[in-house]
Formats: C-alpha cells, structure tokens, sequence
C-alpha cells in the first residue's frame, strides 16, 4: 500500500498543504506529515513511497482539486519521478539537513532509523573535553553570522565553574546553560525554521551533545513569535524527547542530567544580537550589553552560558556521528564543513542549499536559483540579511565563505541570499535600511538611535534633489560614525546595505528632476 | 488556537497567570507580559500594576518593558488579524505594491478594515522564497495577494464564528 507524505512545513502549509493532506485522508489514504525537501518552489510537493522507508516519487505544486480529481500518477504533469534524483537535492551535500523533508519531525522511532542519537551516543562515550576537542577540531564556526570558532567558547564555558543565579546566595544551586538563538529575523533566512520544523530531535540532541560538552544543565532556545509553526513543533518535540529519555536526569542511562525549554521573543529583530538576547530571557528590554564580561563567563543571570546559533548546534550532531575531520574536510579556507544557504526573494528556485562553504554566489543563484522568478534582468543580491551589503550581479562570482565575503564588502551572516530584478529602486532599499533601523533599535547607542533618524531624512533630502552633494557627504560621514560608534551590528552594519547601494547604484538617488534635466 | 476568541479582563484570572511565574522564573517580567496578552489578546493598564508588585519592581520597570517589544499591545487585537510581512525578500517580489493594494481594498471597505486592523507590519515571517508573505489570523500565506487575503479572512471569520 502507497505511503503519501505531505510536508507539514508552514512554507508548504502556507501554499495549501494542509488541503492536500485532508484530501488525501478523506480519500481514505496513509498519509505522512514530513518535514519540508526546502524545494519551496515546489509546495505542496507530495511524495509517495510503496513503504515507509521506501524510496519516493512525487508531484509539484500539489492541489487539493487535483487528489480530489483521482490520484496523482506518473502521466500527471507535474510529476517529478525520484524526489532524490531532482538536481537541485542531488547536487547538496547535507548535513545538518540530513533528515529534513525525509521523516516525520515527531516521531522519534523514524529519528533514530535514519541516523539520530548516533552523535549524541558517540559524545556520551568521550569525556566532556573530547567533546570540545572534536568540535574544535571540526572546525564549526558560529552560523548567526559573526562566525565565532565553537570549540572556543565551548571551551571558555567547560573552564568556568558552575555559578548560582546573579542576586542569589553563593550556596544557592549554581548553573551552566546552553542558549539557543533562534530569533531568526534576518530577511531571506529561514534555515532554522525549517530545521526546527523539520528535524526539532537534532536540535535538541546538539543542545545535549554541547550540555555534556560543557557542563550545562538547562537548556533555552530563544524562538521568535512570528514563527507559531516552529515553537508547536519543538514543544511537541521537547514532550516527546522527556517521555523517551532524552532530556532530563540520566540521559540514555548516562549521568548527564539537562532539559530544555522554549522562551518566545516578542517581535524585537535586535534581540538576534547575543546580549540583547540574554536581556531578553532575563525578563527585561532588549537593550544591548557591552562585552566584556562575555557571555561565556557570565551570561544568563551571570552565570556561564553557551549562545549558539541553531544551525551552530544543529551541526554538532553530525560532526560527532560521522567524525569532526571528514566535516573539517570539507569547505575551504577557515571557511569548513557546510552552510545551508537560503535563496530567497525575487528568485525562480527558492529554497534551502547546503553546500559546503567555498561554492559562488553565481553558482547558488543560476544553478541552483535558476534566476529571478520575474524573468527580468537580476539587478542586486543581499547577502547576509538587512545587514548585508547589497552586491552587484558583476560581483558574484564571489566565493560564499566568511572572510572572501568580508574581502567583497559583504558578509554571510546568517546564509541568506536575496534576489532583486530591475524593478527595484536601490535609493528606497537603502532608505528602508536606515528605517528599519529606526523601528528596531534598541537605543542604547546615540549613533544607531539619532542617526538611523537622520539617515532617512538625509536620504530622503537626497532623493528629492535638495544640496544632493552636501548631503551625500553627510550621509557618508553619518554611516561612518554609525559604523565606529555603535555597540552591536544593529547600528554599526547598517551603514553596510546603504553605502553599498551608494555606491554601486548612485543612479537610483538622483531625484527625477535632475535625472530627466 | 488562533481562532479562539478571548476573554474578557478578569483581575483574579490575570492572578492565577502570574503567580506560578513569578514563583518559578527568575526574570518573569516579560513572561508574565506574554501570559497576559496570550490569555486576554491584550495587556490592559491594570496588568502593568499587577505584575510590577507581583514581581516587586517599579510600574516604570513593566512599563518600559511592555514598550519595548512590538508585539505586546495596550488594546484588544482586531477580530481577524492581518499582517503584511514588510522585509526585503518580500519587497523584492512586490510586498510594497501588495501593502498599497491591500490598504487600499480596506479604504473601499470598512467593515474589512475593522476586521483586519487592516495591516500591522511585521519583519520577516520566515518564507522569503514564496513572497509576499502574510499572516491572517495567525496562518502564514505564502505569495499573498489580495483576493486570497480576502478568501483567507472571510474563512478565518467563518470559523471563528462556528467555534
């Protein structure tokens, strides 16, 4: 009897997937909510299999009338015959993404027969110093996007002694945690999502992997409100992981004790930023903190904590599974191991690549992007979120690695990458940079709380042709103290996407008056 | 969850939110916040006292907190809420043209504006490869336009009147 699965990732859900499985199910069929293939252009995509851990075909684009109309077969047109043998999966090499789309999120039975739990047992099997060795040894660096070795501050962590809570008696019980930032708001980025989605176990067994690591015991992962599909899933998996032992005291029969539970942001895009963050879980505005003391010494109410980006210790499972060299093997430059890249915007193919580091940005767009989804000529591409410096299609054969982006004038940050066809206006994208700093600053630094201000007014003169080369300057000498006087990335890199758009698109600011005089 | 209509503001409901939280969590300003506005829609005044003495900290010390995040709000949420994701992988496939149209759908039709709120701005929903993304009453929508906005709120009030 055929299995038919049908993603449950909002993504997929958002292009009417849930209709798809009711109609399937009103039809009397099995259906299987996986997680999403990252083929976005694709959703619904339905897949069959002849059994549950058969190899599957499958059909793009699924509608509910169209299973209501009689079962998809080969002859349908939308058919795609081997889902693994589509170029764009068969060319990835994943990782992180190991499970994702291929078994149900919650069923902990499907986990384990593709692999789970075999990185966590293998670490449980090492000492806690191993442990950071091999992660060292991999060479992961943190994916939010400052690409901080993890070893290192796992390491920071492991020498500091378990503290009690900030406030508290010196004899009060003491803690280590392992926060995860999960305040994915980097436009174009939704690789945590869908890994949180689509794959919740691996991410709490990294958590637990980095908790026996470092001596951790409780967990956190700081999860945005906009993502409701994400925090019902990993709370599932949360029960679930408790109810089979894999979370709480004496993990899979060892000494380790840890949980983990689930703080929800409240719409603040600068509590992405570490310190912020920890604001944040303490209750408070997300107002930023300077450094040091680092998180890793006094972090979380003062005490020593580990903040990884999701993908960060989404990574750790499988570089303990399948060994840290054949990970560091992998990639280039200091540069190792995988990215999951996420094409996104005005693009023909969105969706999720992982890759190892070094691939071109052409690469990712044309081959695997297959353009802009308009058909009209690519004119810019973000790469690295809001504050990622807008590149010119000329630039892209760059090479999507943390230091030769730097060398670019870009940044990887979190491994987003936004298309824009020649419809767009390069003076508003640079306008709505410095706005979008106004909304989410959190105002502790003059220069990102005035200036991203005065950066939209100065803009704004510009583009109406008032003193444009007076004006132009102070912009310039505006995002050069945003630069140098701001704490955090909030105001010190949004000067990056408006320079950018400057300087390789000064046509765009010429105010319509000037432009046609 | 998302359909559920809230209740009305109840001092000893609101207690028993807080209570457990602040015995529990040792940051729980913001927690308790959450618990509120997840319970009654909204965080009235009278919440902002309650939680400063439950805490033991200031009615300022709530206040700046409650304003600092976007998503806690002061006034119950409209019926059938509608956000438009106004983040740059939307931009780039039209989300400004679809704030313009949809704003613009709720000026010829107010009872639709008084439905919807008709847009609160969010950044970024997480689905930036099938932009202009929305969220309606809580569901993600993914290349939104304004007749499936439509269709979406006039299911999403349909069901909320069956609940």
């Amino acid at each position: 009897m055929s299995i038919w699965f049908v993603p449950r990732d909002a993504a997929a859900r958002s292009m009417g997937a849930d209709a798809v499985a009711n109609a399937l199910e009103a039809r009397g069929e099995t259906v299987v909510r996986n997680g999403s293939r990252g083929m976005l252009w694709m959703e619904p995509l339905l897949e069959r299999a002849d059994e549950r851990h058969g190899p599957r075909v499958g059909w793009a684009n699924v509608t509910a009338g169209q299973i209501d109309a009689g079962l998809p077969d080969e002859q349908a047109d939308n058919f795609i015959g081997a889902v693994e043998a589509v170029d764009y999966l068969a060319r990835q090499n994943r990782w992180i993404y190991e499970r994702v789309g291929i078994t149900d999120p919650v069923d902990p039975e499907d986990y384990m027969a593709h692999g789970g739990l075999t990185g966590l047992k293998n670490a449980l099997a090492m000492s806690a110093s191993e442990v950071v060795q091999a992660v060292t040894e991999s060479g992961l660096r943190g994916r939010g996007g400052a690409g901080f070795p993890a070893g290192i501050k796992w390491r920071t962590v492991a020498d500091q002694a378990p503290a009690p809570h900030a406030g508290e008696s010196p004899s009060a019980p003491a803690h280590k945690y392992i926060c995860v930032n999960a305040d994915e708001g980097d436009s174009g980025t939704f690789a945590d999502r869908m890994l949180m989605e689509g794959d919740p176990f691996c991410l709490l067994e990294g958590m637990t992997i980095a908790a026996h690591a470092v001596g951790a015991d409780r967990g956190l992962v700081y999860l945005r409100s906009e993502y409701p599909d994400a925090i019902a899933t990993l709370q599932s998996a949360i029960w679930i992981a408790r109810e089979q032992g894999w979370l709480g005291n004496n993990i899979l029969g060892s000494a380790l004790c840890f949980d983990v539970e689930i703080r929800i942001g409240a719409g603040s895009y600068v509590c992405g930023e570490e310190t912020a963050m920890l604001e944040s879980l303490e209750g408070r505005r997300g107002m930023v903190r300077a450094k040091p003391p680092l998180p890793a010494i006094k972090g979380l109410f003062g005490t020593p904590t580990v903040i990884n980006n999701v993908l960060t210790i989404a990574s750790v499972p499988s570089i303990l599974a399948r060994g840290a060299g054949a990970y560091a093997a992998l990639g280039q430059n200091r540069s190792l191991g995988t990215q999951v890249f996420q094409l996104a915007g005005n693009i023909a193919r969105g969706g999720i690549v992982e890759t190892p580091f070094g691939i071109s940005a052409k690469a990712l767009i044309e081959d695997f992007g297959g353009g802009t989804r308009s058909g009209r000529p690519l004119r810019a591409v973000q790469i690295g979120g809001p504050l990622g410096a807008y590149l010119t299609p000329e630039k892209l054969d760059v090479a999507m690695e943390y230091e030769a982006l730097i060398e670019a004038g870009g940044m990887i940050g979190h491994g987003g990458v936004v298309l824009f066809d020649d419809s767009v206006n390069m003076a508003e994208q640079a306008r709505f940079a410095m706005d979008f700093c106004v909304e989410e600053s959190c105002g502790k630094c003059t220069p990102c709380r005035i200036g991203a201000v005065r950066g939209v007014e100065t803009i704004d003169k510009i583009r109406a042709g008032k003193d444009v080369e007076a004006n132009t300057e102070l912009l310039r000498d505006l995002c050069d103290v945003m630069t140098q006087g701001s704490l955090c990335a909030m105001g010190g890199l949004t000067p990056n996407p408006v320079l950018s758009a400057l300087n390789e698109f000064p046509e765009d600011f010429a105010s319509p008056v000037i432009a046609t005089g | 969850m998302s359909h559920a209509r809230y209740p009305e503001w109840h001092a000893d409901a609101a207690e028993a939110l807080i209570a457990p939280i602040v015995a529990r969590e040792p940051g729980p300003v913001l927690l308790c916040l959450q618990a509120v506005q997840a319970h009654f829609g909204y965080v009235p005044g009278d919440a902002v006292a309650m939680i400063a003495e439950a805490c033991n900290v200031s009615r300022a010390d709530v206040h700046g907190v409650f304003t600092f995040y976007a998503d806690l709000r002061d006034t119950p949420p409209p019926v059938v809420p509608v956000r438009l994701c106004a983040a740059e992988a939307c931009q780039a496939v039209g989300g400004r043209e679809l704030k313009t149209e949809w704003v613009a759908a709720c000026g010829d039709d107010t009872e639709l504006a008084t439905l919807t709120g008709i847009d609160e701005p969010i950044f970024c929903l997480g689905n930036c490869a099938l932009g202009p993304a929305a969220l309606v009453d809580g569901e993600l929508m993914g290349c939104a336009d304004v007749a499936r906005l439509r269709a979406a709120v006039t299911q999403a009030q349909a069901m909320g009147e069956g609940a």
